[in-house]
C-alpha cells in the first residue's frame, strides 16, 4: 500500500470531514505538524475538535485555525501563549476542555493501544475530578480517565521511511509518538523522507503500523521563546 | 530587606541532593538550576520530554527542536534522553522525580495549591502542575508572600481552582521559609531584614510555633 504523498493537502485528501475529532502533536511551537494545521485551513474544515497540549500562538500553529474559527472544542493542557484563545474562551465562543498534560498524554497513550480508560491520581480533589468515577486503592482516591481515540492524527517527525516508520529528534517528539497512535487515520508530516532500510531499526520511535499517511514538509520551525545565555 | 527572586531561588537550591531528579517550573523556578550546591549532583527533567537539561543555549546553538516545558530554548548534557510525553508523566506520576519546585497563586495551610486559573479573566492552563503536584515525592513552592495588591497568597483556604488538595510540603517565599505541618506552616527560616511581626501581619494561614 503506497503511503507517500506529495503535500498536506494530497496527505488530507478525503479524510477531513466537519465536525471530527483530532489528535495534533507539538508541546507549543515545538514538532508541531505546521503544514498539515496550513492544509486543514485551506480546506476550511469546520467545527474541529482538537485535542492537542496548547493551540499555538496568535498566528501560527493551531491559532490560525483558531482565527478561522474551524474549531469548536479544544481539549489542551495549557493556552497561556495565545490571546485568541483566551479571548474566544472567555467570550464562550470555543469549548474547553481543560486536561492535565500527562492525562492528555495518557488518553492518547491508552486510546492507541486499546485502553478505553484508565485511573489516575492527577486532579482529585479538583475540578477536573468533578463527574468522574473515584475508586481507591491501597488507600489512595484514583479518578477515571477515557482513553482518546481520534478521527485523524496530524504529527510531525523529523525523518520517516515510505513504510510510515518515524523518528522524531530531541524535544520535538513531545505529544508526537501518542497522538500518531490514537487516530484511526494518521498523517506524518516529516523534514525528509529516507529510503526504507535507512533507518536503523532500534531506533525507530514510531513504527509504520501507526502511519498511514506521510508526506516530505516545509518547516518553518518558528521559536516561541528565544532564550541564551550571557556571554 | 526581604529576599529578591535569586535569593529565594538560591535557598531552594539548599533542598535539593545528590543524586535527585528534579523538575522545575516556569519563572523563579528556573532560576534554581543557578544555584545548586557544589558537590551536588541533580538531573533536570522538563516534562515536554527531557532528563538531563542544560543551561540556556548560545546564540549560535539555538535549536528550534530543544526547548524546556517553558518553551524557552536550551541545550542537552552528555547525559541526555529524549522520551514522549506519555513516557515523561510516567516518570512523574509514577513517583521516579524526587521533587518539583513550583510557583504559585495561592497556598492554604493544609498544604492545597492553586496555581492554573482565576475564573473569568485569567485562563492558562494547568500544563503538567498537577501531574507533578500527584505524582512527586516533595514539592516545593516558591512565591511571593503576598501578591500585587498586598494580600497574603498564605491562606486558611484556597479561593482559586485547586491543583491539588495536600500537596505542598514545603514554601518558600520573599519573607521566609514555611513548613506544612500538622495544624498549620512552620516557620523555619525568616529572611533577612524580616521579623515575625511582618510575618503574622502578611500571613492569613495558621502559623505553628
Amino acid at each position: 500500500m503506497q503511503k507517500t504523498y506529495n503535500s498536506a493537502a494530497e496527505a488530507l485528501d478525503g479524510v477531513l470531514l466537519d465536525g471530527m475529532l483530532i489528535a495534533a502533536g507539538g508541546f507549543g511551537l515545538c514538532g508541531i505538524p505546521e503544514n498539515l494545521i496550513e492544509a486543514i485551513l485551506d480546506a476550511g474544515t469546520k467545527n474541529l475538535t482538537i485535542a492537542s497540549n496548547n493551540a499555538g500562538v496568535d498566528g501560527f500553529g493551531l491559532g490560525m485555525l483558531l482565527d478561522s474559527k474551524q474549531v469548536k472544542k479544544m481539549i489542551s493542557s495549557y493556552v497561556g501563549e495565545n490571546d485568541e484563545f483566551m479571548r474566544q474562551y472567555l467570550a464562550g465562543e470555543l469549548e474547553l476542555e481543560f486536561t492535565p498534560q500527562g492525562t492528555l498524554a495518557e488518553r492518547m497513550r491508552a486510546g492507541g493501544a486499546g485502553i478505553p480508560g484508565f485511573y489516575t491520581k492527577t486532579g482529585v480533589g479538583t475540578v477536573i475530578a468533578e463527574g468522574k468515577e473515584h475508586k481507591d486503592f491501597n488507600g489512595e482516591t484514583y479518578i477515571l480517565e477515557e482513553g482518546l481515540v481520534a478521527d485523524l492524527s496530524i504529527v510531525k517527525a523529523w525523518k520517516g521511511d515510505a513504510a510510515g516508520n518515524l523518528v522524531y529528534r530531541k524535544t520535538s517528539r513531545n505529544f508526537n509518538p501518542n497522538a500518531a497512535t490514537c487516530g484511526k487515520v494518521c498523517v506524518a508530516e516529516v523534514e525528509k523522507i529516507v529510503p526504507t532500510g535507512t533507518l536503523d531499526p532500534d531506533l525507530i520511535h514510531t513504527p509504520g503500523i501507526f502511519v498511514h499517511r506521510i508526506f516530505e514538509g516545509n518547516h518553518e520551525k518558528r521559536i516561541e521563546q528565544r532564550t541564551v545565555r550571557e556571554g | 530587606m526581604a529576599w529578591n527572586r535569586n535569593q529565594m531561588a538560591e535557598r531552594a537550591g539548599q533542598e535539593l541532593r545528590d543524586g535527585m531528579y528534579v523538575n522545575l517550573g516556569i519563572g523563579i523556578p528556573t532560576l534554581v538550576s543557578n544555584y545548586i550546591p557544589d558537590g551536588v549532583d541533580v538531573t533536570l527533567q522538563s516534562e515536554n520530554g527531557m532528563l538531563g537539561m542544560g543551561p540556556f543555549p548560545t546564540e549560535e546553538n539555538i535549536d528550534a527542536d530543544l526547548i524546556n516545558a517553558g518553551k524557552q530554548t536550551i541545550t542537552e548534557l552528555n547525559r541526555t534522553s529524549y522520551f514522549s510525553s506519555a513516557d515523561s508523566f510516567a516518570m512523574i506520576r509514577g513517583g521516579k522525580i524526587a521533587m518539583a519546585i513550583l510557583g504559585a497563586m495561592e497556598v492554604a495551610e493544609n498544604g492545597d495549591l492553586a496555581n492554573w486559573m482565576i475564573p473569568g479573566k485569567l485562563v492558562k492552563g494547568m500544563g503538567g502542575a498537577m501531574d507533578l503536584v500527584a505524582g512527586v515525592g516533595r514539592v516545593i513552592v516558591i512565591m511571593d508572600h503576598t501578591n500585587k495588591k498586598g494580600e497574603t497568597k498564605l491562606l486558611k483556604s484556597c479561593t482559586l481552582p485547586l491543583t491539588g488538595t495536600g500537596v505542598v510540603d514545603e514554601i518558600i517565599t520573599n519573607l521566609g521559609v514555611f513548613e506544612v505541618v500538622e495544624g498549620g506552616l512552620k516557620v523555619i527560616e525568616i529572611a533577612d531584614g524580616v521579623d515575625m511581626d511582618e510575618i503574622r501581619a502578611k500571613t492569613e494561614a495558621t502559623l505553628v510555633e
